[in-house]
């Protein structure tokens, strides 16, 4: 009963519209996440669900239950916000205990209740700590735990990770997965960490001026982008101009700029003829000297080395090609220090055509929102 | 080195202990010569008042003849006995009045805290506006509208609304309604940064949590803005239990506070004992209230937290 389901909503604020016309499937049991840059609509399409905005236009269902204009008090949805919202007047078990109590359970279900609680977000012993005695990664589990007592059908979390250092960061995404697993509540969990999105989740949406780009699960949206913004809010992407010259059974061939001509999966492009930008995930490129021996994928461009940054694990290559386009690749550090390029170097890349992908030309993320997180 | 340096080693310095020294010394000083003026100020203008007062109050003696400290206790039994009255009424309008003002201004708080948007500060100014004029102007222009046949009676009366006899001024709701408008904006202040520093989330939160509108008032706003609802009290209670102007021109007989009869004492009967016995007593029945509800919000806050 706990399936979230958005037909055609709309959210406006005065003139700006932050939500415009989504619809959306989340099934019962899944960690989705709503994935954009800041101003993208995803807090506001999380606000909606939990109650806390009205929608302009279209309908929210909660299982079988249409709760548009349902109050947030009424709706069997608790959300983990993002400064966690713990009463400071009340002590952890008191914060806990708040929903159960408004809901007139039964006063040693409460106790029972909280204490679970508490053992689940390891927090046992802490009940009688006041919120301003615990720390950052500490009270996300309070508020975690306040919300999950109530036993909702849906879980919403409002970048419940971004107050915490990376590395408690890291820890409480691993954590947060066996939770979910553990309770199994349906977790809708707004993040504009692309990474963060990809290793919680089941299936991401993500957003862009109030409108869903792509919805898929992370290995899909990953290697196969629909939309430019995609391809370069998720990950890094090297997207080159081209033009569809034919499609043979499940091959296209498309003709780029630099003269190359390249194939994909036919099932790839987002149309049948005219301009494409193609895109290949600088991982996925094969970088070598013209007459060096190793083996060349059967997509190629030829480039020079520009720049190259020696990361450690792994060494990054900026390369122009003849028409002026800039494409990265990242070469794994396999111990071969002879396979070191130096800027100025004459380079063939290649790629498989699986490795592939095709977008329209669109609207890029800005560079500061890029996919990288905060 | 074979061994550790120790600390009796010839020519090591100690690198703990004078640093330490030196510090703690500069954190001394430094606290010190921040709070001399203050310190300065109330030793002037608190200790050595309070000591004179107190001493007057055990002296004996009259003004011809001159005051000589004898101890005579004695003063503040007899000034009790003879103005329990209107202490006990000063005590009960501050109450009244406390109430009154947290009635009125902690709608209007929440409003301007919540609502205000933009226009916040302008919505203070406009509590603030009539206080720019003298508190005793203030008073004296209600004397004028709530006389007998004043702009607002005289014309009720004159339509046939109110019978002739009909009196507002020199009642006690005069008083009441003097002490509430003049000391208004000392609760409302306080209310207003309470509630305003109310993260809104908070309220997001409750409403998450299953409270309807008057259970997230009850459990959240309310315990939340209590150190504001304890300020303002504090602001308003103590100055309005000594207050004298209001009862004095908009009061009579019957409404006679503590503070016209510690007033008389010294300037019209210059019975200084007396008033400066009647001015700790007044001191002490202030405290003891305030203690009581110091007490009492210290439970409300457990309370509405369970």
């Amino acid at each position: 009963m706990s399936d979230v389901r958005l037909e055609g909503v709309t959210k406006t604020f005065k003139e700006t519209v932050a939500v415009d016309d989504i619809s959306l499937l989340v099934e019962e049991g899944e960690f989705f996440s709503l994935l954009g840059p800041s101003g993208c609509g995803k807090t506001t399409t999380l606000r909606m669900i939990g109650g806390f905005e009205a929608p302009t236009s279209g309908r929210i269902t909660l299982g079988d239950r249409d709760v548009t204009t349902l109050p947030a008090y009424k709706r069997n949805v608790n959300t983990v916000f993002q400064s966690y919202a713990l009463f400071p007047h009340l002590d952890v078990t008191e914060n806990v205990a708040y929903g159960l109590k408004r809901k007139k359970v039964a006063k040693k279900d409460i106790d029972s209740r909280v204490q679970d609680m508490l053992t689940l977000v390891d927090l046992e012993g802490y009940g009688r700590r006041r919120i301003d005695q615990l720390s950052g990664g500490q009270q996300q589990r309070v508020a975690l735990a306040r919300a999950l007592v109530n036993r909702p059908g849906v879980l919403l979390l409002d970048e419940p990770l971004g107050a915490l250092d990376l590395k408690l960061r890291k820890q409480m995404q691993l954590e947060l997965k066996r939770i979910q697993s553990e309770v199994g509540i349906t977790f809708i969990y707004v993040t504009h960490d692309q990474e963060e999105a990809m290793t919680m989740s089941d299936r991401i949406a993500v957003m862009s001026d109030g409108r869903f780009e792509q919805i898929g699960a992370p290995h899909d949206v990953y290697e196969g982008p629909q939309t430019e913004f995609v391809a370069s809010f998720l990950g890094a992407s090297n997207l080159l101009e081209g033009e569809i010259e034919g499609v043979e059974g499940d091959r296209a061939k498309v003709r780029l700029a630099v003269g190359t001509t390249i194939s994909l999966p036919a099932e790839r492009l987002p149309r049948r003829e005219g301009a494409v930008r193609i895109g290949v995930r600088p991982e996925k490129l094969h970088i070598r000297t013209p007459d060096s021996s190793d083996r060349e994928e059967p997509n190629a461009v030829d480039a020079t080395v520009d720049i190259s940054t020696y990361t450690g694990v792994s060494t990054a290559y900026e390369c122009i090609t003849g028409d002026g386009r800039k494409i990265v690749v990242y070469v794994q550090n396999l111990g071969r220090p002879e396979a070191a390029m130096a800027p100025g170097t004459r380079v063939r890349l290649s790629w498989l055509p699986e490795h592939t992908f095709a977008v329209e030309k669109g609207k890029r993320p800005d560079v500061e929102q890029g996919g990288q997180g905060a | 080195m074979e061994r550790p340096l120790q600390r009796s080693d010839p020519g090591l310095i100690e690198p703990r202990d004078k640093p330490g020294e030196d510090d703690r010394g500069r954190k001394g000083f430094v606290p010190f010569f921040l709070t001399f003026p203050g310190s300065l100020w109330l030793i002037i203008f608190f200790l050595i008042p309070m000591a004179t007062m107190m001493s007057l109050s055990l002296q004996e003696g009259t003004i011809e003849t001159g005051y000589r400290l004898t101890g005579h206790w004695q003063t503040y039994v007899e000034a009790l006995g003879k103005y329990d009255t209107q202490l006990i009424r000063s005590l009960i309008y501050g109450l009244v009045v406390t109430v009154a003002t947290l009635a009125i201004s902690y709608p209007m708080a929440y409003w301007i805290a919540l609502y205000g948007g933009r226009r916040k500060n302008l919505f203070l100014l406009l509590i603030l506006l009539p206080f720019f004029t003298p508190f005793i102007i203030r008073t004296l222009s209600w004397k004028f509208i709530l006389a007998d046949n004043g702009i607002v009676l005289g014309n009720l009366k004159e339509w046939g609304l109110l019978t002739e006899g009909y009196q507002v001024l020199a009642t006690q709701s005069a008083v009441l309604a003097g002490l509430i408008y003049n000391f208004l904006p000392f609760m409302a202040l306080p209310l207003y940064v309470a509630l305003e520093r109310l993260d809104p989330s908070m309220l997001d939160a409750a409403k998450d949590l299953y409270s309807n509108k008057r259970q997230t008032f009850l459990r959240v706003t309310l315990p939340l803005s209590l150190p504001g609802v304890f300020a303002g009290s504090l602001l308003t209670f103590i100055p309005s239990v000594g207050d004298f102007l209001n009862s004095e021109l908009l009061g009579s007989v019957n409404t006679t506070m503590i503070g016209q009869v510690i007033q008389r004492e010294f300037l019209v009967n210059s019975d200084y004992p007396e008033g400066a016995a009647l001015s700790f007593l007044l001191m002490f029945g202030v405290l003891a209230l305030v203690f009581l509800y110091t007490r009492a919000i210290g439970n409300t806050e457990e309370l509405t937290g369970g």
